[in-house]
Parts: structure tokens; sequence; C-alpha cells
């Protein structure tokens, strides 16, 4: 079933926001909840773990049943908790299954003809109670949370635009084009506080408005799909998952703004989203959504995709717009804002994905209901991807204010049994980690920046005992020594020494002195760098230095690594008391430094042991000890 | 006009001027590597830095030689931040190129006469200013080097690191490193650049002494710029002033000859 060219064939041009709602009233069926459905997560993270052969295999146990007809399957962007996928939506009852496999389809079929229990084996169990969970809303990873920008995210066939409209897409574009001044929607996104979801955490009313009145033509609007952090994947998965809502957002930005020609800048490392985004703009024009005389408006705007090669500087807005123009993507000083001389040396406004698909939803229900959610100064939800040692990773939505504690331990279920959580590091590789014991700390911009880490695109990573700060800490200096493009001097130079000097402490070299020599260093490269990514890279540094000075005066002075990570601090032996003498760890030893007898303790040669860790994964009986 | 303070002191600059030479012009030092007058600023090399007081109290530091000027705005150039902060960018560029005496010089004029931090190339000349890159695309219009890679990867080069195709040989780039990273040999008929992938172009012999003295892409810019000089090209630089000298020396001989019988 091809949904572009079902468009084509059934849909006429919207003309008028009267002829959306005539379409919008054809397509009730699709948000009937009283249908069933097979909701089926398409997102990445499932295909990696083999959501297409979930998918095949259902389509014939659904032609087997005769339900082919009756009971749509539907392949959405991500569900959020990819910890346990494939996932798999049964409605109307909105039973969640998990860790779905080809052969579990026939069963999923069988309950729907049959009816009755849901199936069993599939369903999320609580880990604390033991008891299963049938409804998706009951499972704790989603119970806790706020999905907004979320919203539609795994409930809609992101290639159809049908879809999107059913469930009440595009109707805050119709009312702002036909019932509100630019001004007045100016006014409103300045009300609901909105904020950047970037990383920055600018008012956006204002950038918008700032843009609005700064001199100049044509204005550009464009939309940040630069989302260049490990292991985040936010914004990815509202490109694949839910595209309309971003075009919709830049429709209404550009309206508000004055801005007639719109950018979307994807890395093109997601080729999902690339596609997806590129079928909705399709679809859009088709539709009369974009184009010129916007539903009999007179508005015109036209978006094009815009493909990045994945530099991480490219995020930073100087950086990307250097990029659309078809230039190297270097950041330049800003002390002429990008609103009044950005693109083409246009004024140009510039959003995150996320804040993008934030604005019709407070264009539909009001900035009064938007600003009551969150905190004074921090308003709405945040995406984050909730990844490290926790028990339930994925992505996540809270409203801002939530704390860290709520997040990591009923959302995330807490880390793994037997550890103790020590860090979150937030805010991206540029972020910093707060320590356990400010984990009352609630979530929102302000909070973050004070405690000496930031909220970033919402990048959270869980650590605990097994992590070693300092390694941490050198660990995202890597990164960003990569990622920095090199212009200036702190940056370039700066991070790479802040390196050298994390390695010389990892690897037992370091001195006393070398920790005020970080600090030293780390407060010039803030200072002095041209752009955010130097002017931020130092957080790690300084955040695990702030909270974690033990550790690192363990590394420096008594050469120790207390975690048991850094392999030039630490020695493996193992523990005779323990040991069985079942041979596991001699024969996984990839360097032959364990002997012994069957049945008897083993050994580990220190001069031939490389500290690779195997033989701790490995035994059973918890006998290998690091010193 | 803007009418600003500078250490205390009363200045004033044009409006889309930035600090750099407001300072300079006042006789106010502040040191510079990046940046030349003739060129567009790039806040790259980050000794110019400065701390600017705006009018609502905030406090930053900012590049000097990009920071546009401002009415009423405070500017300390001396400040404990700022000389924190350019002291270490001053021993990240004298770790870098510990060897280049230019940039000994310049650290230690300014109280920094050793670095704390590790050399990775002591032989390293570049410190990546791009005053060559730029001066080359602004000035020249040849666009024949850029700087490529990313991060601490990053140098001067040409396209695919081989002798470059758009490269007129005038030598504006070794004119303007300041550190002398890039050089300039005339080797016999040939102009050879070598930190630039051993570029190498053809020198003109001189019209009248036949000694070669420029490239045929250099005399071809040239003459595109200033096209009646055109035959004047032909000549060196030596033959072309004692060709002028002899004009207007016999001019006047002419004009006296003509003169005496009058007279």
């Amino acid at each position: 079933m091809n949904s572009a060219s079902q468009v084509e064939s059934r849909i006429k041009k919207l003309c008028s926001p009267a002829d959306l709602e005539v379409l919008r009233e054809s397509l009730r069926d699709r948000v009937d909840q009283r249908r069933r459905r097979v909701l089926v997560c398409g997102g990445t993270g499932c295909v990696a773990s083999g959501t297409e052969g979930v998918q095949a295999a259902l389509r014939v146990a659904l032609q087997e049943a005769g339900l082919a007809d009756e009971v749509e399957l539907k392949v959405t962007g991500c569900h959020g908790f990819c910890e346990r996928g494939p996932l798999v939506l049964v409605q109307p009852d909105d039973i969640f299954y998990q860790s779905v496999k080809p052969e579990d389809a026939f069963h999923i079929v069988t309950q729907m003809v049959l009816g009755g229990q849901a199936v069993e084996g599939l369903l999320y169990r609580d880990p604390v109670s033991g008891r299963s969970i049938t409804r998706q809303a009951e499972v704790p990873f989603y119970s806790h949370q706020m999905r907004l920008a979320l919203r539609h995210n795994g409930r809609i066939d992101p290639m159809d635009i049908l879809d999107y409209i059913a469930v009440g897409g595009y109707a805050a574009l119709a009312k702002a084009l036909s019932t509100m001044t630019p001004d007045r929607l100016i006014d409103e996104i300045e009300k609901s506080g909105l904020r950047g979801r970037g990383g920055g955490g600018f008012p956006t009313g204002w950038k918008w408005r700032s843009c609005r009145e700064a001199h100049g033509y044509p204005k550009y609007v464009i939309c940040n799909g630069d989302e260049g952090d490990p292991g985040a994947f936010m914004d990815r998965s509202i490109m694949e998952g839910n595209p309309h809502a971003v075009l919709e957002g830049m429709i209404i930005g550009a309206y508000a703004i004055g801005s007639n020609d719109g950018y979307i800048y994807v890395r093109n490392e997601y080729p999902l989203a690339v596609k997806h985004l590129n079928l909705a703009l399709w679809q859009a024009q088709e539709l009369g959504l974009m184009g010129p005389d916007i539903l009999g408006s007179g508005f015109d705007f036209t978006v094009s995709l815009s493909r990045g090669g994945g530099a991480f500087v490219c995020g930073e807005s100087t950086a990307l717009m250097a990029s659309l123009e078809g230039r190297v993507g270097e950041p330049r000083a800003k002390h002429i804002h990008t609103v009044e001389s950005g693109l083409w040396e246009k004024p140009s406004n510039l959003n995150n994905v996320e804040t993008w698909v934030n604005v019709p939803l407070i264009i539909e229900r009001g900035a009064d209901w938007f600003a009551s959610i969150g905190t004074e100064k921090s308003k709405g939800t945040k995406v984050f991807s909730l990844v490290g040692k926790v028990r339930n990773t994925g992505l996540v939505e809270v409203p801002m204010g939530m704390t860290l504690r709520q997040i990591v331990d009923e959302i995330g279920g807490g880390v793994p049994e037997g550890h103790t959580l020590k860090a979150v590091q937030t805010g991206g590789p540029s972020g910093g980690c707060i320590p356990a014991s400010l984990l009352d700390l609630p979530v929102d911009f302000d909070s973050l920046t004070e405690a000496g880490s930031m909220m970033g695109s919402g990048g959270m990573i869980v650590m605990d005992d097994t992590t070693c700060m300092v390694d941490v800490a050198r660990y995202f200096l890597n990164f960003l020594k990569e990622e920095s493009c090199g212009k200036c001097v702190p940056c370039r130079e700066g991070i790479s020494r802040l390196l050298d000097i994390l390695d010389g402490i990892t690897q037992g070299r370091g001195t006393e002195a070398d920790l005020e020599l970080l600090e030293d260093l780390s407060q010039a490269v803030m200072d002095g760098s041209l752009c955010a990514l130097g002017g931020t890279a130092p957080n790690p540094v300084l955040s695990t230095v702030r909270y974690f000075r033990d550790e690192y005066v363990a590394h420096v002075r008594d050469k120790r690594c207390p975690a048991g990570v850094c392999r030039a601090l630490i020695t493996f032996s193992i523990d005779p008391e323990k040991c069985t003498g079942c041979t596991l760890c001699a024969r996984s030893c990839p360097a032959q430094a364990i002997s012994g007898e069957r049945k008897q303790p083993h050994q580990i040669a220190v001069a031939q042991c490389i500290k690779c860790g195997i033989c701790r994964e490995v035994c059973r009986f918890d006998a290998v000890m690091v010193d | 006009m803007m009418t600003f303070e500078i250490d205390g002191r009363q200045v004033s600059g044009q409006e889309g001027e930035t600090l750099l030479p407001v300072a300079l012009r006042h006789g106010i030092a502040i040191p510079a590597l990046c940046y030349h007058a003739a060129l567009s600023p790039y806040g790259a090399c980050r000794v110019c830095v400065v701390e600017v007081i705006d009018k609502r109290g905030r406090h930053r530091i900012v590049t000097s030689c990009t920071y546009p000027v401002s009415e009423g705005i405070k500017v300390v150039t001396d400040s404990e931040r700022v000389q924190h902060t350019r002291r270490i960018a001053m021993e990240l560029l004298l770790a870098r190129c510990p060897e280049s005496p230019e940039i000994r010089e310049l650290a230690a004029k300014w109280g920094v006469a050793e670095s704390r931090f590790a050399s990775h190339r002591p032989e390293e000349k570049c410190i990546l200013c791009a005053l060559c890159v730029r001066v080359c695309e602004e000035l020249v219009g040849a666009s024949a080097i850029s700087l490529v890679g990313r991060g601490v990867e990053r140098r001067v080069s040409t396209p695919f690191e081989s002798p470059s195709a758009d490269c007129i040989g005038c030598g504006a780039c070794a004119f303007v490193c300041p550190t002398g990273a890039i050089t300039i040999e005339d080797v016999e008929q040939w102009r050879v650049l070598p930190a630039l992938a051993e570029t190498k172009l053809e020198m003109m012999p001189c019209k009248a002494c036949g000694r070669p003295f420029a490239t045929l892409r250099q005399l071809q810019n040239v003459a595109r710029q200033v096209p009646s000089g055109s035959e004047m090209l032909r000549l060196c630089p030596e033959c072309r002033r004692r060709q002028e000298g002899l004009k207007v020396t016999g001019a006047a001989l002419k004009r006296n000859h003509v003169l005496r019988p009058g007279g």
C-alpha cells in the first residue's frame, strides 16, 4: 500500500481551513477508539532489534486469520521504550507487548480473534512486584511521563499525512493563519514561556520578535536537526515518527516572522528522518499546506531539506548556516545575532526540532495551558534520551521540574541490581556530571546550569559505581577534541591539552598540580573560546573535579582508580575463598594469564594480564577482584 | 561616531568598526596575531581578548578584533580575567610552536616565558591564524589555499594537497605570515612555495635585462587590475624604475634643450 499515491488519488488541494476540516471529518474512522489496530514500532532502535521481521510475521498472521482488511497494521515512529524492543501495541485495549519476536505474531493475532487474556509472556513484568502489566499507560516507564512533543509518536504512520490530519494535525496552522496576526502569534509564544530546546534555552518568542523586527528580506526560518550528541536520539525520533509536526511548527513560525523560505538541516546519518521529512514535504505541498497561498490565506512558504555531513559543530547556529550556504561548517563571532544577519547575511530564525513541535501545541491549546506545565522559568516538557546504567533505557518526556531521582528511579527503574548510582550526566558531551547527592535537583534550564551542567539538547546518562569519573571526563574531552572545528586557539589547543592532562592522570602520571592546571586551563577555554562548543567543553572536567575530587586525588596521590576502570592503576586477582575452580576465566582469558587446576582456586599472572576485565565479567562466583 | 571608554579613556570609532583598530589608533596596546587591517576580522587567535561591560552592566570576554564599537560601553584591556585568558592563549600557542622566535617574543612581551603544556610537534611554525588564506581569497582573489581538516588536524593546504592550479605565485601568503611558516623561494626561473604542497611556478624574464622576476599568472592578475600599465609589466621592478627614471630625466633634458634657444 503506497500512502503517497493514496493521497494523490483521493485528495484535492485544500484551499481553506474549512476544506481541512471536511477532510479531517472524512478521516474519523482512523481515530475511532473502538477499532482494532496493531501498532508496530518502526523506530531505529526497534529496527535494530528486528521489528521488520515482526511486521512481516504479523501481516501474515493477520492474513491467515482473515483479519487483513478488518485490522489495521500500522508501522509507526519510535515508542520510546527501546530497551524492550521490538514493541507492539494492540488497540483498542492498548495492550503493550515487548521484546516481540516473529514467532509471537501468531499468539498476538490469536488473542485478537479470541479475545480474553493478553499474551502473558510478552507483557512487561514489573521488576519490583513481579506483576505483569497489560496496558501501555500503566507501565511505569510510560505512566510517569508527560508526552507532548512525542504526543503522536508511536500512534500515527509518519509516512501518511492523513494520519497526522486525522489526529488533529495542521489545525493549529489553520487557526494561526485564519484568526491570528503575526504579532498575536508571537505574543502567544512569548506568553507560553517556551525556551529553545536545542540547548541554549533562549526564549523562543523573543527570538521570533527580533527576527520579525530585523531589517532585510528575504528572512529565513531554519530547523536544526543536526543532533550530534553521542547516544541522543530525541530529535531523530521526532523527525522519523512525526515529521509533519515539525513542518507545522515551522510554517506557523514563518508566518509569525514574515518568512517565505525555510530550511531543515538534518544529518545524513539519519536516513529514515531524511526519507520521512522528504515525503512529508511532498505530501504537504500536494495538499496545499505548503507552497503558495497556504489554505487560501495568501501566505506562501516552502521548505528545503539540507543534509549535513555529521560534524558536531554544525549544530552551532553560525556553523550550521555556513554549512547551509555550502561553506565549511565553522562558527563566527555572534556579536551581530543571526536573527539580524544569519543565512546569506539575512535575518534568520533557527530553532531546534523539539522547539518547533511544541509550537502547534501552544497555538492549539493556548499559552496559559503550556505555561501551567513546568517551573517558573522553564515551561512545558523536555524529551530526554535516558541511557547508561539504568534498567529502562529509552526516550522519555517529562514536565520541566521533575527531579532527576524521579526520572532515574520511577521511569528508568533505577540502576541495575547490586549497584549504586554515582552520577547523572546531562547536556550531551559538554554537559556536566551531577552527583547522586544532588539527585533531588529539579530538571530545568537554570537548576542544571547552576549545578555545573546544562540542559543541552537532552542527553541523560546514568552512571553507577563501576564508572570512573576521571575516565568519563577523559571520554567526553576526547569526543570534543575530535569535534572541535579547530578555528580558535582555546578550543583547538586547549581541549587537546586538557585531554593530555586527563590521559596522564588515568595512566598514573598525574600529580596534584595537574588538578589546579585543569581548572586554570578550563576557565580560559570557557572564557576565550569563539563558540559554545569550546565555551562549554570544560564542563565534564570542572563538574567531575567539583563533585568527585576524591576520585581525582586517589588517581594522582594514591595511584589508584576507585572504580576499577583505569587499566594502568588496577590489578586483577582471584579470591581463593570464592573461586570454585570452574576454569571459565582461564578459558576466556585472551592472554592466557590465568592458571589453576580444575576445582582448585585459580591465579592470575600479573605480568601477563592485559587488564581487559573479561575474567571478572564471566566469573559466576564474583571471585575476581580489582584493586 | 560612537563614543565609549577603553581603560578609562574616552575614545571614538566609526559605526561598523571593531574595538581593536580603535584601540591601536589611540595608542592602547593589545596583542593580536590573526588580525590585519586590510582583511576581514577572524577572531581565531584570541590573544586580543578584552573585557566589555555593556550598558546593562554585564561583563563579557570578547575578541577586540571582532567586537563592533558601540556607544557607551566600557572596555578593559588588562583585567585579571583578560590577563588569564590571554596568558593561557599564549601558553597554548607556545606549546604549539615552541621554537617560533616570533611567538616566543610576543609571549615574553606579555609576560609568558614558558608554557606549562606539552608540545606535540615542536617543529611546528603555523599558528593557524589564516591570514594567508584570507589574503589569498580577499585581496588576491585566487583562493588557492584553504584550511583543511578539523580540530588538531587543521592545517593550511592546497586542494587535495597537490601543487595548486590556482596559485599565481604572488607570495602574499608568505608576506603576511606572522611566523614564517609559509616561505617563498625563487630558484632560477622557478618560484617555489615549499609549505604549500611544493607549488612551483615558472617566472617570466624581464624584457630588458632577462632576469626572471615574476610569474606569468601574477602578471596577468596585475594586468587585469591595472590594464593601462601592461607594457610596463614586462619589465622587472629595477628595469621599470630605470626606464621610468630615464623617461623623466629624458623629458627634462628635452625641455631644457627646447627652452635654451628660446630663452
